[in-house]
């Protein structure tokens, strides 16, 4: 099977397109970006001194179809570049509003949750849990957004046909920016809600932590 | 602006639309797997490292390389892509597990242990 890549236009000294190599050493920094946020929740997991804590609050039935979607956006995503590369411009569109609405639900999934996480206690400052999941989180869904104004971009100037077969590249970069956006969902949706956070100790009783609910539901029983 | 006009057919290595579908398919079943593996991991109680968190890693990883070999196609282009994305990709790796193993043991010497 031949490597497929994609010949610059102008020379170059690797013989790719500079465009497609800037985007994956961008994609590469990303990386590094993510992985100290990433870090930084793992190190604070189970330090938190204070209520509420991950498994007083997730909902994961909610974030597994919020992951879905993201993960679906993906699909749509690869079908638009397909698009374009075969000279479809409708199917292209189509693709793409398809993307930009997926990935929309998942910011719109993902406001609510902040939204009730907050109603339920856990904010920015509460503790080291809240700090560095609204962070973490909060950097992700800018990354969304940036992604979702990508596509709206796309989209617009596919309208105006400003976006002929020929110039599938500019498509393939904005996939593989908004790929990369899920594949950090796929690593925080494991790390941070499905792999159990431990149960921090009480520092003053010196017992594990009970959050109010809890207890009320252990007194109940 | 540079214009891309490498043509794109199966004989090029990329992979077509219904092969995509085919990967979305196997993404949305891993995911499903992962979910009730967390369910049987916390009905077992316990809140360190077991076998379904183990199985929930191996997993997720699974999903981060399918999207990352065919979505981003970096199985059928260049290696330099890889080169760069990979070593991004370590270098965070790097960062993550020296956090997670030295930050305790520097905070045990600080402290006098």
């Amino acid at each position: 099977m031949s490597v497929a890549s994609h010949p610059a236009e102008h020379p170059t000294a690797t013989g790719l397109d500079s465009r497609k190599l800037l985007m994956w050493a961008f994609l590469g920094s990303d990386c590094l970006f993510f992985g100290s946020l990433i870090a930084t929740y793992m190190i604070y997991r189970g330090r938190s001194l204070e209520c509420p804590l991950p498994g007083n609050i997730y909902d994961i039935p909610y974030t597994s179809v919020s992951a879905f979607v993201l993960l679906m956006s993906s699909l749509t995503m690869v079908l638009a570049l397909a698009a374009i590369q075969r000279g479809d411009h409708k199917g292209l569109r189509i693709w793409l509003v398809a993307t930009g609405l997926l990935g929309t639900v998942f910011l719109g999934g993902q406001f609510y949750e902040f939204t009730s996480f907050v109603h339920e206690g856990l904010t920015l400052d509460k503790n080291l849990f809240g700090s560095t999941f609204f962070v973490l989180t909060g950097f992700h869904g800018a990354h969304v957004t940036v992604g979702v104004l990508i596509l709206l971009s796309l989209f617009l100037v596919s309208l105006r046909g400003g976006l002929p077969q020929a110039d599938s590249l500019t498509v393939e970069l904005a996939g593989l920016y908004w790929h990369f956006v899920d594949i950090v969902w796929i690593v925080i949706f494991a790390l941070v809600y499905l792999v159990p956070a431990p149960i921090p100790v009480d520092p003053t009783t010196n017992q594990l932590l009970v959050c109010v609910g809890e207890a009320a539901a252990a007194v109940a029983h | 602006m540079a214009t891309d006009s490498h043509s794109h057919s199966p004989e090029h290595g990329h992979p077509q639309p219904m092969e995509y579908i085919k990967v979305a398919v196997v993404l949305s079943l891993i995911t499903a797997v992962e979910v009730a593996l967390f369910y049987v991991g916390s009905s077992g109680g316990g809140d360190g490292f077991s076998l379904p968190t183990a199985a929930i890693l191996v997993l997720s990883t699974l999903k981060f390389v399918v999207v990352v070999g065919w979505y981003m196609h970096l199985k059928f282009d260049s290696k330099l892509f890889t080169y760069f994305f990979a070593g991004g990709l370590a270098l965070a790796g790097l960062v993550l597990f020296s956090l997670l193993f030295l930050l305790p043991r520097i905070a045990r010497l600080v402290a006098g242990e």
